[in-house]
């Protein structure tokens, strides 16, 4: 954790609105040079979160560090940190080198400097030709390349953005995308990017912070959070997933026996006893659909319905119990008709048990209760 | 759907052609100028009395300033408009970037109770000023007059800065902090440009209601420091003498070239803004 450098250390942050907590106990180190996310839906935090770092606002407790310094009491203008707005903030009265130069110019640096490095973040974002352009005569997507070239010109250890691409249709925000990740990879600079767009976050981070409620639920490569999400939230908002509560009815070795409400069942786990209550998550494309029952297997659906989505046929499938599952296939697969009675099954190491929010939290009680006591007894020894 | 468009166009196009709706546009440019045109007319006329035009003559622009009743009123205006319109504006625009800015308890009533010099009648405006000032021994004068105009204009400039800052993106400050500014400079060098086109037309707004205001003036100006319109108001009794129909003329060609001169500076703003 120490070892490599870390830019952005958050110690136990929380932030209160009105009695509110938004940010719960956030711990954080971020490196520098990579790209982080922090990812959740609205009102998860992560927008609070990048404000308390960029300074915007302070945080109720805890520390943030930027570059080994406490920052708290120290406004936006004095940290080496720069901010790319959702909806650009661009100063409507300047043209696009006058807003790149804004920073510069605060910083007095001399005209002929200024000029230089303008003409260069131009060329760096595209926008040569555009220099004398008002804000309001430019798409957004040019925009937010003006707001970007802007943060980027005061070299910012830092650059912080706040769902940037939010307002662009979908495939420039694509292209922007890759746009912006090359960007970093060229410059080397620390981004921290929020967005509520898993598939954004997938594509262009190092590392992904899930938010939930205020609290940071798992951190890791996008592989990691995908593939292997620790909470059932994580499991449901990154990317599809089908969410099965079940209980353990034996163990196998490795492989792990489970009844479902709908059925039998089988994963690849270990650690967990008979009777035990666990929620796995299965992947839509790793559910698999067949008209005879499969080994270990006994759930039964009914096909419902068949949705066309370009490069994947989604097919939904009615459970004995009234659950509806999420399949996802290739166009050119065989499809079962609608209104056919199906077996599901899947490969046993595709389903990943995600633990719930509750049981964590119940690990942090006891971890601190361990710690507590020993630090008593610490106290006692030292006493005598 | 073009072709709907285009038929719509035509019809509304056919509207404005109809003759009727010429003639009474015209009607109401008669009547709205004509007052105008009889000032300016009689400007030049070689009889004392405003009732039959006699002949031309330019002696009235010329007679007008040995006038001295008539002219000491008309600088006496021009001072107190000029500084009124300077204090209420900047003024006012403190105020309206300060209730932008920040939330605090009771701003509703207190950005509900800067409209009250405006919706109460004037008269009673007028008599509170007086009763104010002399409660507390204070004789009519020049300064009495300037801070009376600044009370009853500023609010206006309140309304059209404000008015103009309510659509701003909150995040164009933060951004301007972000990159260095410190509260000074992201005041001069990104407020106060974005707001300029709201700040001239709340001055251009304090400035009309303080050249032609009489009702308070009347009140609270002190026997050095009256105004134009007050001199006018006195002289009605005698009959209005033609040089005072010289000096509104030439008021009024002021007054034209100022508003053009705003409106060309305001597009530009607009345009840049």
């Amino acid at each position: 954790m120490n070892s490599e450098n870390v830019i952005v250390r958050l110690n136990e942050v929380e932030k209160e609105f009105d009695g509110v907590k938004v940010v719960k106990k956030l711990s954080l180190d971020i490196k520098e040079g990579e790209f982080l996310t922090l990812l959740g839906p609205s009102g998860c935090g992560k927008t609070t979160t990048l404000r308390m770092i960029a300074g915007f606002s302070e945080a109720t407790s805890g520390e943030i560090m930027l570059e080994g310094v406490d920052v708290s009491g120290l406004k936006p203008n004095e940290r080496n940190v720069n901010t790319v707005f959702q909806n650009y903030a661009l100063f409507p009265h300047m043209n696009v080198e006058d807003n790149i130069a804004f920073g510069l110019v605060e910083k007095k640096v001399p005209k002929a400097e200024i000029k230089e490095r303008v003409s260069e973040m131009i060329k760096l974002v595209q926008l040569e030709g555009l220099e004398k352009r008002k804000p309001a005569q430019m798409s957004g997507g040019q925009k937010q390349r003006v707001a970007i070239a802007r943060a980027l010109i005061n070299k910012p250890r830092v650059l912080l953005l706040d769902e940037p691409l939010g307002a662009l249709d979908l495939k420039l925000r694509k292209q922007m995308q890759l746009e912006l990740k090359h960007l970093q990879q060229k410059l080397g600079i620390t981004f921290v990017y929020v967005t509520h767009d898993q598939e954004e976050a997938l594509t262009m981070s190092d590392r992904i912070a899930v938010m939930h409620e205020g609290v940071m639920e798992q951190i890791g490569t996008p592989d990691e959070v995908y593939n292997h999400p620790k909470t059932k939230f994580v499991a449901s908002f990154v990317g599809e997933s089908n969410i099965l509560e079940s209980y353990v009815r034996s163990v196998d070795g490795d492989l792990l026996h489970i009844d479902l409400e709908a059925g039998k069942a089988a994963l690849h786990a270990k650690g967990f006893g008979v009777e035990e209550m666990i929620y796995i998550c299965v992947r839509p494309e790793n559910v698999k659909l067949s008209e005879t029952p499969v080994e270990h297997f006994s759930i039964r659906g009914k096909v419902i319905e068949h949705i066309f989505a370009g490069s994947v046929v989604k097919t939904e499938v009615e459970l004995l119990t009234g659950q509806i599952l999420k399949v996802a296939s290739h166009p050119n697969d065989d499809h079962v008709e609608v209104g056919k009675r199906v077996y599901v099954h899947w490969r046993p190491k595709d389903a990943i048990i995600v633990h719930t929010v509750e049981e964590q939290i119940y690990n942090v009680i006891e971890q601190t209760t361990e710690k507590l006591y020993k630090e008593m007894e610490g106290v006692d020894e030292g006493e005598d | 759907m073009k072709e709907t468009e285009k038929t719509f166009l035509k019809k509304s196009r056919k509207i404005k052609n109809n003759p009727w709706s010429v003639v009474y546009a015209c009607l109401v440019y008669i009547f709205l100028y004509m007052p105008i045109a009889v000032v300016i007319a009689f400007s030049f006329n070689t009889s004392r009395m405003n009732v039959v035009f006699e002949g031309f003559t330019f002696d009235w622009y010329i007679s007008m300033w040995s006038n001295t009743l008539l002219m000491q009123a008309f600088k006496n205006t021009l001072i107190v408009a000029f500084v009124s319109t300077l204090l209420s504006t900047f003024l006012g625009t403190l105020c309206a970037v300060g209730l932008n800015r920040f939330e605090f308890k009771l701003k509703s009533l207190i950005s509900t109770s800067l409209y009250i010099p405006i919706v109460i009648p004037e008269l009673v405006f007028a008599i509170a000023m007086l009763i104010l000032f002399t409660s507390v021994n204070i004789s009519m004068n020049m300064a009495t007059l300037i801070i009376s105009h600044v009370t009853f204009s500023m609010p206006f400039v309140v309304i059209t800065v404000r008015s103009r800052m309510a659509g701003f993106d909150k995040s164009i400050e933060e951004a301007a902090h972000d990159l260095g500014a410190n509260e000074l400079h992201t005041f001069t060098r990104v407020i106060l440009p974005m707001i300029a086109p709201g700040v001239l037309s709340g001055a251009m707004l304090a400035l009309t209601l303080s050249l032609d205001d009489v009702v308070v003036s009347f009140f609270t100006a002190g026997p050095d420091s009256q105004t134009l319109p007050l001199r006018i108001l006195s002289m009605v009794k005698k009959g209005v003498s033609p040089d005072v129909n010289a000096l509104s003329t030439l008021i009024i060609i002021g007054s034209v070239l100022l508003l053009v001169s705003t409106t060309l500076i305001q597009n530009k703003l607009e345009k840049e803004g």
